[in-house]
């Protein structure tokens, strides 16, 4: 690792800046243009004009939905809900000292689920948020029932690993009997493809609700981004450096629950992005959190989009599940995380 | 005036491990604490830099009640140095002694010419400044332990409290590391295995024994035949060595049965934290 200077320019993070800007446009003008209904690009753009800026050009009225209330809100919430995910990767990874936690192998997103399918089928209304509610409500849960386990068997980093993987089984075990014994059929044929992870239902209320989520919660994490660095020693050596242990581990701990959640309930599972990201952003700008952070935002966003555009385009007449486009990328890298981390101890 | 513990308790699973400790640093000085494993050692380090609260007793830092200091105030006073703390982040040198910052650097600071002076000062001070960018992963034992040192010197401490420094080092960096604690000036607190390296290096020693100081002054003083008989159970024969300290020199064969309660040990050096 080259050593760069302190501070770097104004002008490199200007150029930074825009470049990693033009490729998540880049991304979403793909993601935008690219799917079973042929349109062409300037349809594409004025139909992206009228929704935005009422322009007012002539595009059939079923074009303007696809681009614009389908393909354009898809987007924005793959671009949020892989930065997200990204994100609480990220943290966890500091927070626990484990280069493999991430809050679908810890979990949280299987209890984030059973949260929300105990909102769905045993209906306590069927609005966004009350499902978001639930969502929450269940991550905070196995949040809890796996720290608990791990701190239980000697809380080293691998315990935590099987804690989650118990906490997965448990929460996924929970969520299979709430739908094979309360759900009519049409319900649980809809759960069970939500649980793989779809963004086909997304629409642009979604969009309203999970964007403020994620930028306060990206709010949050950077405020905190020097104090995760004093982790990189462990808990004790964070406090003697005057970083507030326990107040951090819930803010954040709790931050990553809400994101988690909140995707979980407009998508489903998605697992892998919270561990894959972090790691290739880490190769990218480095360990320290500053960059990090933001730096997984963003490649987060980018690669979702791109797993979007690829579950649409791998089988044609098909929409894969989200999560099983990740998991393809994400099983390969989560087995090289393995083998490294095997090497260096 | 600085550190000082007055009849500090503190236990775990129902076990008294600190039990009812008083001790005094002196400033400048180097105070060492020994005692066999599971004597308390650590976790009075830890209740010494508040890592755990006392369950009865006060430890204060200028006649103040530490558990008052505001947390960062205190990093900036205070520091710790782990026994072999790793970590599997990817950290160069220089990135892990800015560690030692995060205290003097609020969560919008951005970094500033008196902590990259600081950094390098601290890097200086324990002759690892031409080191500055190679990965931590890559450094041995006695370079890492420099390092953590450097790390708590740029917290800009008075005082440095040390768990072990010199736990699994080779004898030549057991006694540079000590060496370097000598040269700095600060107060320190230290915990060691080594009889004689505590004997050689600290200007004051406390001996632990079961939660317990049983004994503490100068090391002449504290280092008896007796004393090392009745804490550690091993014979010694102690006598002026030829820097002018004591040296112990430990009998495998007793020259009187019955003088020994303890079996005595295989070997000195033990590889478990106490």
């Amino acid at each position: 690792m080259s050593h760069a200077p302190i501070e770097p320019n104004w002008a490199a993070r200007v150029a930074i800046a825009l470049a990693v800007l033009l490729a998540l446009v880049t991304a979403i003008t793909l993601a935008v243009t690219i799917g079973e209904m042929q349109i062409p690009l300037s349809t594409a753009f004025q139909a992206l004009g009228n929704g935005m800026f009422d322009l007012g050009y002539p595009v059939s009225a079923i074009q303007q939905g696809v681009i614009f209330d389908y393909r354009l809100s898809r987007a924005l919430l793959a671009a949020l809900c892989g930065g997200t995910l990204a994100l609480s990767g990220a943290i966890l990874q500091a927070l626990l000292r484990n280069p493999l936690a991430e809050p679908y192998i810890l979990g949280i997103s299987a209890g984030a689920s059973t949260g929300a399918v105990a909102v769905m089928i045993l209906g306590f209304g069927g609005a966004v948020l009350t499902i978001s509610g639930g969502a929450f409500i269940g991550a905070v849960v196995a949040l809890l029932v796996v720290a608990a386990l791990a701190t239980g068997a000697g809380g080293s980093s691998d315990r935590v690993i099987l804690a989650g993987v118990a906490g997965s089984q448990l929460f996924n075990a929970a969520t299979a009997t709430i739908v094979t014994t309360l759900a009519n059929a049409e319900q649980a044929r809809g759960v069970m493809f939500w649980l793989l992870g779809n963004f086909g239902g997304v629409r642009w209320p979604d969009v309203w609700v999970a964007t403020p989520v994620a930028l306060i919660c990206f709010g949050v994490c950077m405020l905190h981004a020097k104090v995760l660095d004093a982790f990189a020693f462990g808990a004790d050596a964070a406090a003697s450096l005057g970083v507030a242990v326990t107040r951090v581990r819930i803010v954040l701990f709790a931050t990553t629950a809400v994101m988690t959640a909140t995707m979980v309930s407009i998508v489903g599972t998605v697992g892998f992005v919270g561990l894959v990201i972090p790691h290739a952003a880490r190769f990218l700008v480095g360990p320290a959190h500053a960059r990090l952070l933001p730096a997984c935002l963003v490649i987060g966003a980018i690669f979702m989009i791109l797993a979007d555009i690829l579950s649409r385009i791998l089988v044609p007449q098909q929409i894969l599940p989200i999560g099983v486009v990740t998991a393809l990328f994400g099983a390969p890298a989560f087995a090289l995380i393995l083998y490294r981390a095997r090497r260096a101890t | 005036m600085t550190l000082a513990a007055h009849d500090i308790r503190w236990s775990a699973a129902r076990r008294m491990i600190v039990d009812g400790v008083t001790l005094r640093a002196e400033p400048g000085r180097i105070l060492g604490l020994i005692g066999p494993n599971g004597s308390g050692k650590s976790s009075l380090l830890r209740l010494l830099c508040r890592l755990r609260k006392v369950e009865s007793g006060v430890v204060t830092l200028d006649d103040r009640d530490l558990a008052t200091v505001p947390r960062r105030d205190l990093a900036k006073r205070l520091a710790f140095v782990e026994q072999q703390a790793s970590t599997e982040v990817q950290l160069s040198v220089c990135d892990v002694v800015k560690l030692g910052r995060t205290p003097h650097r609020g969560a919008l600071a951005s970094w500033s010419d008196v902590d990259e002076a600081a950094v390098e000062a601290a890097l200086e001070r324990v002759d690892m400044a031409a080191r500055h960018d190679q990965l931590w992963h890559t450094l041995s034992g006695g370079e890492r332990q420099r390092v953590h040192i450097a790390r708590a010197l740029a917290q800009e401490p008075r005082e440095l409290i040390l768990d072990e420094p010199t736990n699994h080092l080779d004898i030549q960096h057991q006694l540079s590391i000590l060496a370097l604690l000598r040269r700095l000036g600060v107060t320190c607190i230290l915990a060691l295995h080594d009889l004689n390296l505590a004997s050689l290096f600290c200007d004051e020693i406390a001996v632990l024994h079961e939660g317990k100081v049983v004994a503490s002054g100068a090391p002449p003083d504290v280092l008896t035949e007796d004393l090392i008989a009745r804490v550690f159970g091993v014979a010694v024969s102690i006598r002026a060595g030829a820097s002018g300290r004591r040296h112990i020199e430990y009998l495998i064969d007793p020259p009187e049965p019955g003088v020994v309660t303890a079996p005595p040990r295989p070997a000195l050096k033990n590889t478990h934290g106490g």
